[in-house]
């Protein structure tokens, strides 16, 4: 098990399985379609889809955010009965196929869904419309900043907030000016993570939008749709675009990352 | 939030009673979906215990030019579209691969693209562990005699096998569940490429609600067993550091 | 401002912290709270300062009743074993934190903050993080930043546990003489009894939750309730059913009345003082300290047989 021989394993497993396939879609984009690819962005589907997919971000992002770090320390610093169970549901969409959650939201507010006959009698357009694309996304990304800061929180433990205590800050106070700040990165790694899922979200919407060209397709589900209409250019710019912000994603994530995960 | 659409889904899944339940999941197209969707994620699973746990090594352990620059990469399949891989996938190992394969429609190329999806899962559990570990263990035991082997066997890997074991099942889990990579690269032929999630999707595209519920309850148990291992491993694994 | 714990109880399950545990603390008066970890000592220092809620009995603070007080009303300052800083701060606005948040205006915030880091010498040093500085500094921030609201009463818990001896005997020192100059009523939780009797004007000898006794450093050195106290806060010997201080036993070569024999097994040679460790026939094994002079006139060696006699023992009833 020498160290050469070990590294070179490394570095040739992921050659071949990440960088090599990465690198050949950037090269054939970039070089052999330049031109077609630009045209298929132009596509007016196209822009609506990433309008689509912006909205989701948008709305789900401080949604989850402002959930995670209330959960985060109500299960770190509180005791209440169930919360086990809390925090095994915060954690199921990590374990969870996004179809599944798909086909869920269908039980829900499908026509033969719990608020189904609701939603019909008073024509509100849940499914194959925007709410559920929204609501899927922020269901698949509900764990990450939760994740992230309730490990800081045990980490840095609560003498800080006893100290601001005993000097006579309020709660709200205590809140604001030490717990909040002292987990900022964790907050900004979280927002990081869920924007990556939120943005390349596919299963659960797949299922629950219909893929309404024009409508209701995301960016993701747009890739799918070129591929399937066989506009392999057209799939390739969009691909090359979401990969492209996912590597800006990748930077922001390497730059904010928690010290252990550091090479 | 996430509790709501789960219980409709339990409920909807019942709604053809237990028989209907049954007649969906014991279909053949069904039972050759779930099994191999299983089969596929337990070897990727595995493939990933050990090319997870050596990279983790290496990054831990090693040092050279470029290794921040892996170290990053290595995130790369966390934050890309799912589809966006299938695509990538497609071209690297399909028809106009210039590797010369073609495994595109294959069920190698489920597992393929199930290996680019949880990539990062086994290092990034057992890279922390690793960094933690305490280098002065080791020593002692080389003092005491042992080889290198011998060490990595009895010394290195009982401690960094809760972060392999939790690294493996949610990759495991993550595996069961994926369709984004898959939809593209295997065109999911029934009964020869298609996994547990895509015929879920069909299901629910012709208009099977029921039916989709009935197998998506499935790998809700399955999801819920791995959350249920993943929470044991660690409550094992920090009892054991409060020696 | 002057202390009184009445009757307080307090259980962590089915571990009993505090039995029932009523003391008083003089206004300016400097108390320690000595004794083993598990003596309940944090714990009651940590429902005076209102951060643990007694299961059953009242706490005072001066006239007040502050039994349902949160810890921001009761006007206490608080200095944690471990620093508690607020690592994103620097030590200018730790220091300021409590004024801040009382939204004094800045100029007397600025005065008060200089003021303040040059009396726990750390002038200079305020553009600093915590993360910058040594524990030592760390924990003197810790007693700026708490004194910086004027506490009534000033509450330290182990406060110099995590530094070392010297650090440790430096800061003792200092606030002993701070104390001196501002005449707060503090109370310091301490499980050294070096630490306790040096600089305290009254010590809280607990054990168990219950309190053993409460006295002076002198006098809980020389009258000592009960054997705990005895053996908790300074060397003690056994022999018979007497205890008697290792300074407190005689050596002779020749037998003098009903004196009891014993081997010297030990010379250890502590600088100033010797100490000798015996050894009885049953196996008992004592400890006897003596001046440099008292042991060379004695001229002791290793296995020889002495003749011990206490001067002055305590029994217990």
């Amino acid at each position: 098990m020498s160290r050469v021989g070990l590294r070179g394993f490394a570095i040739g497993y992921l050659a071949l399985i990440l960088i090599a396939p990465l690198a050949l879609v950037t090269y054939r984009t970039l070089f052999e379609g330049a031109s077609q690819a630009w045209h298929a962005l132009r596509d007016p589907n196209t822009i609506h889809a990433f309008q689509v997919t912006l909205t989701a971000v948008v709305i789900a992002v401080p949604l989850n955010t402002i959930f995670g770090v209330i959960c985060g320390l109500a299960i770190v610093r509180r005791r209440f009965p169930g919360k086990g169970l809390v925090n095994a549901f915060v954690d199921l969409p990590l374990a969870l196929s996004p179809v599944v959650v798909g086909v869920a939201l269908f039980a829900l507010y499908g026509r033969t869904g719990w608020f189904g006959p609701f939603l019909g009698r008073h024509n509100i357009h849940v499914l194959f419309a925007l709410p559920a694309i929204v609501l899927a996304t922020i269901f698949v990304s509900v764990p990450f900043v939760a994740r992230e800061v309730i490990p800081t929180l045990r980490e840095i433990g609560n003498d800080q907030e006893q100290a601001a205590h005993t000097l006579g800050a309020s709660g709200w106070q205590t809140f604001w000016r030490i717990t909040l700040p002292s987990i900022r990165w964790a907050i900004v790694y979280g927002v990081v993570l869920t924007s990556a899922r939120c943005l390349g979200e596919y299963g659960a919407v797949a299922v629950v939008s219909g893929s309404i060209q024009g409508k209701t397709e995301t960016a993701t589900l747009r890739v799918d749709d070129e591929y399937q209409n066989l506009d392999l250019s057209g799939a390739y710019a969009i691909a090359l675009v979401l990969g492209l912000i996912a590597i800006a994603i990748l930077l922001l994530m390497s730059y904010a990352r928690p010290k252990e995960q550091r090479a | 939030m996430v509790a709501l659409p789960i219980a409709a889904l339990v409920s909807s899944s019942t709604e053809q009673g237990a028989s209907g339940f049954w007649q969906v999941v014991s279909s053949p197209e069904a039972v050759a979906a779930l099994k191999l969707t299983l089969v596929v994620a337990a070897l990727v699973a595995l493939t990933n215990a050990v090319t997870g746990t050596i990279i983790a090594w290496v990054l831990v352990r090693d040092e050279f030019r470029g290794k921040g620059f892996l170290n990053s990469v290595i995130d790369l399949p966390f934050a890309l579209p799912t589809i966006v891989a299938g695509l990538v996938l497609l071209a690297f190992y399909g028809p106009h691969s210039p590797v010369g394969v073609h495994l595109a429609f294959t069920r190698t190329a489920v597992y393929l693209a199930l290996l680019f999806v949880t990539l990062p899962f086994v290092v990034r559990t057992v890279q922390p562990v690793l960094g933690e570990l305490d280098l002065e263990m080791e020593e002692a035991a080389r003092s005491l005699g042992a080889d290198r082997f011998t060490v990595f066997r009895r010394i290195v890997l009982p401690n960094i096998l809760p972060g392999i074991l939790s690294g493996v099942t949610m990759a495991f889990a993550r595996a069961v569940g994926e369709i984004g990579a898959i939809v593209i690269i295997s065109t999911n032929l029934p009964f020869r490429t298609e996994v547990a999630s895509v015929f879920i999707f069909n299901q629910i595209a012709s208009g099977n609600t029921s039916g989709a519920a009935a197998v998506s309850v499935v790998l809700l148990s399955i999801s819920f067993a791995v959350l249920l291992l993943v929470g044991g491993i660690r409550r094992y694994a920090t009892g054991h550091e409060r020696v | 401002m002057s202390i009184s714990v009445r009757n307080v109880s307090k259980r962590f399950g089915d571990f009993v912290a505090l039995e029932n545990i009523s003391i008083e603390v003089n206004a300016g008066s400097l108390t320690a709270l000595l004794g083993p970890s598990g003596s309940g000592k944090s714990t009651l220092l940590r429902v005076i300062a209102g951060l643990e809620k007694p299961d059953s009995g009242s706490v005072f603070i001066g006239e007040a009743n502050v039994t349902g007080c949160a810890p921001q009303e009761r006007g206490i300052g608080f200095v944690f074993q471990h620093y508690a800083a607020f690592r994103h701060m620097t030590v200018a606005d730790n220091v300021a934190f409590g004024l801040t948040i009382r939204k004094r205006p800045k100029e007397e915030i600025r005065t008060r903050v200089t003021e303040l880091l040059e009396l726990v010498q750390l002038q200079g040093l305020a553009k600093r993080y915590p993360a910058q500085l040594s524990g030592g500094q760390r924990q003197r921030m810790g007693l700026a930043r708490a004194l910086a609201v004027d506490p009534t009463v000033l509450l330290l818990d182990e406060p110099f546990g995590a530094l070392d001896a010297q650090v440790r005997a430096e800061l003792r020192d200092w606030l002993r003489r701070l104390h001196d100059d501002t005449h707060t009523t503090t109370v310091i939780v301490t499980h050294d009894q070096e630490e306790a009797m040096e600089v305290a004007d009254e010590v809280v000898v607990m054990n168990r939750g219950r309190v053993e006794q409460v006295a002076g450093p002198r006098e809980l050195y020389e009258q000592p309730a009960n054997e705990f106290v005895m053996s908790f806060v300074g060397q003690v010997n056994r022999v018979g059913e007497a205890f008697v201080r290792p300074h407190d036993l005689e050596l002779t070569l020749e037998p003098n009345g009903a004196t009891p024999e014993a081997m010297v097994e030990r010379i250890v040679h502590l600088g100033f003082e010797v100490r000798v460790d015996l050894v009885r026939d049953d196996g008992e094994r004592l400890s006897v300290q003596l001046t440099r002079d008292e042991a060379e006139r004695l001229e002791l060696d290793q296995g020889q047989i002495v003749f011990i006699k206490p001067t002055r023992q305590t029994v217990f009833s």
